[in-house]
């Protein structure tokens, strides 16, 4: 079986004008999003207390709203996640009040009510432990997109960097946009989900840069946007069955992966949509107007050819 | 297209046993246990020991499954959870104080495994449930500690060499502020303590005055020696929990992680981890009159006002002098137990220098009420407060009041496990109940279970029998993770999960560049063989860089990541190092096997 038996070569290049336009208005509107409606932190990055629960029937959530601001915890959010029975409650850290005994104090209260209530899990982090992953983070991301770029740059040429460092980040903020937009939590494994994005979409665009050098190589005298959607093309197939597969990985942990790996695998979907646009219209666009040219890359090829004679 | 060298073919063989081998005690389980350790270093585990335990265990019809014994911590395996309640039950009363009998799961595959360090990998605390702590030691009050303590020496020094001061007190807390009488004696003091007090740096401030500072290296010694004391007595009062297998380590130059598996009651372990308890023997003033007027808010220079708790769990108020007899550093072993009324009480034994400060404050006050002060988080509790009848030498003391067995044992426990260097404050806290640990399990083997599924479906629909090569070397792959992570006895947590889900999708790329390579150079017209070769060693390249980008990303990930997050990179980062070998390894072996030395007309791709 075969999806794509593509005779002639698909003019990409032509669209670019087209592509990079609808890739720069999701880029401001991810933007805007971000700074109007900002991220959707848990608790790892704001600090307070996120506790589940479980009842044997469906929970009353105005009783344990009720009793919550009966202790002074009006800030707190209840909700229902799952099922009727199971309850996520979300507690602010306060200053007057010792988060890390909170969570008892909060369970004996609801037991006094329903002594059926089941603690299923507590995550408590302190304020001065957000900031540090937060720092962490951007530190991440940093080295992520430093290594790359010195890869790439070695590898390949400066030109190639650029374009697959600013199509990835392109694809970070996009993510980053949709969570803001939806008010998705944003958590560390989402974060984890995102670093992992930043490196799967770079991996895409390199599979286009080599076939664009191998291209500049083998092919003689057609010009930089031929050779280019030459690359495209031939590895078009490969692209879409590459995605799909992982994609439907990522699905699979969507579907059967719980609560617990919602975002995550919400955050990946995203991603690999993206990471296949980016990595063909807007990474390679750019590598074309920054002026790549044969002499960039075969230079290099010429040197080895006399090493190995 | 070349044949495929055998030393080649023979790595993928190794590498195959060794992975299965690695791999199938993850498939085993494990098997409910009870671990006994011992809790003195002077008491061992040995032979008769564990015949005592078999008897004791026989005798009540309580029949393990076998023992395992590592020279330190003996291992008794049960069939089931009932039987091991049980012989946790009986093997405690057994064997008294000096062990610490904890359960536990041990691996069920066989013996031979184990003795290959073949082992499941460990399950995080999101699988199997429990709690996780990250400890911040309090370093403005440890340097104040150790203030305090050069306050003491500096008066001592500046007594000795006859030396008048005004006061001698911590000033901001984080310097000892010294009153002199004239801009003289306060240069000759500064002499004085540069030679007898080098870890000091002592500076004038204003005319009279002297300050004295602790050094820079001084107080890096003294916040790394804050944290590994407050280390060791973690362990000590964990291990008197009894939880087996406990994670207890450093983490940055402030921070101590406390892993403690299998712990559900949260409420008690807080309280047991973040004490500070010490205890202090002063004396109470009884004088009726004062008693009055410290209770109408006119409390005494030198005296302070704390509760007793009654027996019916009331308080009254006890005017208790400041002055500190003796503290809990000079206590040598607290053991609870009863007192001759029957209620519980704490036996300490006291060390030399302690039990000549008793004897000499008992033979002193005669007649008087003794306080005992527990200081817990900077507040202080009256234990109980005894009559002191006669003078009492030999350093051993009770202290009964109104407590329970739990209290009793409690108490004990933080006087014997010594004092914290510095107190401590529970920055982050995860707790995970046993039923959404293995709820978690379930669905993180689901998504893999149906991903993996669903890639082996379309592989096979779509590129026919080297579809099926590849999802076989995908299997290698997944064989190779779960062993190498095996192996190293990584922590498998969600993320962990996750991340083997995500890896196995990403890993499918390689294969599909080599496929779609393969149909390439059939379309240019190649020959069956040549396309084959020409295929493998086109997408190499390609493989290689797309592999090693990902792989930056994942160190990154390894190196900023904590938690959550670095879980799920060192499967991420191990993922991408077998998937490259059984992308192009295994599945180029299996090609060689079917298509090497055939004539093949067209390839079925």
């Amino acid at each position: 079986m075969e999806f794509f038996k593509i005779k002639k070569d698909i003019p990409f290049m032509s669209y670019g004008k087209l592509t990079t336009s609808i890739s720069l208005l999701t880029f401001i509107l991810a933007l805007f999003f971000l700074f109007t409606r900002g991220l959707n932190l848990s608790v790892e990055f704001t600090g307070g207390t996120l506790m589940e629960v479980q009842y044997s029937q469906a929970a009353n959530l105005d009783a344990i709203r009720n009793k919550l601001n009966g202790m002074g915890l009006d800030q707190a959010t209840v909700q229902n996640y799952g099922s009727s029975k199971n309850v996520m409650l979300r507690l602010p850290n306060k200053k007057d009040i010792n988060g890390a005994s909170l969570s008892n104090n909060v369970l004996a209260a609801l037991k006094l009510e329903a002594p059926d209530v089941q603690l299923k899990s507590v995550e408590y982090i302190g304020p001065q432990v957000g900031k540090d992953l937060v720092n962490n983070g951007l530190m991440a991301i940093a080295f992520v997109c430093i290594g790359i770029m010195a890869y790439l740059a070695l590898r390949f040429e400066w030109r190639f960097a650029v374009s697959a460092i600013i199509a990835n980040m392109h694809d970070v903020v996009i993510i980053l946009g949709c969570f803001a937009a939806f008010q998705w939590e944003f958590s560390l494994t989402v974060l984890a989900a995102i670093l992992a994005v930043l490196g799967y979409s770079v991996n895409e665009s390199v599979v286009v840069f080599d076939r664009i050098r191998e291209n500049f190589r083998t092919i003689r005298g057609g010009t930089v946007s031929h050779i280019i959607n030459n690359a495209i093309t031939a590895t078009i197939s490969r692209t879409i069955i590459t995605h799909g597969c992982t994609e439907m990985m990522v699905l699979s942990m969507l579907f059967f992966g719980g609560a617990s790996l919602h975002y995550f695998a919400l955050a990946l979907t995203i991603g690999i949509l993206f990471g296949i646009y980016s990595s063909v219209l807007v990474a390679s666009p750019l590598v074309m107007w920054l002026g790549v040219s044969r002499e960039n890359l075969v230079k290099q090829t010429k040197r080895k050819e006399e090493a190995v004679v | 297209m070349t044949k495929f060298p055998v030393w080649k073919y023979l790595i993928i063989i190794v590498a195959i046993i060794v992975g299965l081998l690695y791999t199938l005690p993850n498939f085993y389980g494990e098997v409910p246990a009870v671990q006994i350790s011992s809790s003195r270093s002077s008491v061992q585990i040995g032979d008769d020991l564990i015949k005592k335990t078999t008897d004791a265990l026989l005798a009540q019809s309580v029949q393990p499954q076998g023992e395992v014994f590592d020279g330190k911590t003996l291992k008794f395996k049960f069939k089931t959870t009932d039987d091991q309640l049980k012989a946790r039950d009986i093997i405690a009363q057994t064997l008294g104080d000096n062990f610490i009998v904890a359960l536990n799961l041990i691996s069920a595959s066989p013996d031979w495994m184990s003795k290959m360090n073949a082992n499941p990998m460990f399950l995080g605390l999101d699988l199997r449930g429990g709690v996780h702590f990250l400890l911040e030691v309090d370093m403005d009050a440890a340097i104040k500690k150790t203030l305090d303590k050069y306050v003491g020496e500096i008066r001592r020094d500046l007594r000795n060499n006859q030396i008048r001061y005004g006061s001698v007190a911590v000033d901001n807390g984080s310097s000892v502020l010294i009153q002199l009488r004239d801009e003289a004696t306060a240069a000759s003091v500064i002499d004085q303590l540069r030679k007898d007090l080098p870890k000091l740096q002592a500076v004038k401030d204003g005319d009279t005055n002297v300050r004295v500072v602790v050094s820079p290296d001084e107080v890096q010694k003294i916040k790394e020696a804050a944290v590994k004391q407050n280390i060791l007595i973690l362990h000590n009062r964990v291990n008197e929990l009894g939880v087996a297998e406990p994670i207890i380590q450093q983490q940055g130059p402030e921070r101590i992680v406390v892993e403690l598996p299998g712990v559900q009651d949260t409420a008690r372990a807080k309280d047991i981890l973040g004490r500070t308890a010490t205890l202090e023997v002063r004396m109470v003033d009884d004088d009726k009159p004062t008693l009055t007027q410290a209770l109408n808010g006119n409390v005494p220079v030198g005296e302070e006002l704390l509760d007793e708790p009654n027996s019916d769990g009331s308080m009254t108020k006890l005017l208790v002098k400041k002055d500190v007899e003796l503290t809990g550093d000079n206590i040598n072993d607290a053991q609870a137990g009863f007192d001759e009324n029957g209620s519980p009480a704490v036996n300490i034994s006291l060390d030399g220098t302690g039990s000549s400060i008793f004897k000499q404050v008992t033979g002193d006050n005669v007649g008087k009420r003794m306080a005992m002060v527990l200081v817990d988080h900077g507040k202080s509790q009256v234990v109980t407060a005894p009559v002191i009848r006669t003078q009492i030498g030999g350093g051993q003391v009770q202290i009964s009041g109104a407590m329970s067995v739990q209290d009793a044992n409690d108490v004990a426990l933080l006087l014997r496990s010594g004092s914290l260097a510095a107190p401590m404050n529970i920055i982050e806290e995860r707790t995970v109940g046993p039923s959404l640990g293995q709820e978690n399990i379930d669905k993180g083997f689901h998504s893999v279970l149906w991903g993996f599924v669903a890639i082996a479906i379309f592989m096979c629909v779509y590129y026919m029998v080297f579809g099926a090569v590849s999802v076989v070397s995908l299997g290698v792959n997944l064989l190779l993770l779960i062993a190498v992570l095996s192996m190293l006895q990584a922590t498998l947590t969600l993320p962990g999960i996750a991340a083997i889900a995500l890896t196995l999708g990403m890993a499918i790329d390689s294969n599909v560049l080599i496929n779609e390579r393969i149909r390439e150079e059939l379309r240019n017209g190649q020959k069956p063989h040549a396309a084959i070769e020409a295929g493998y060693e086109h997408a190499w390249a390609t493989i290689l860089d797309s592999n090693v980008t990902t792989l930056i990303a994942g160190l990154a990930l390894l190196a900023f990541g904590s938690g959550p997050v670095k879980g799920f990179a060192v499967v991420h980062c191990l993922g991408i190092l077998t998937s490259m070998f059984s992308a192009v390894l295994v599945s180029r072996g299996i090609t060689g096997l079917l298509y090497a030395n055939k004539r093949i007309k067209k390839l079925p791709i």
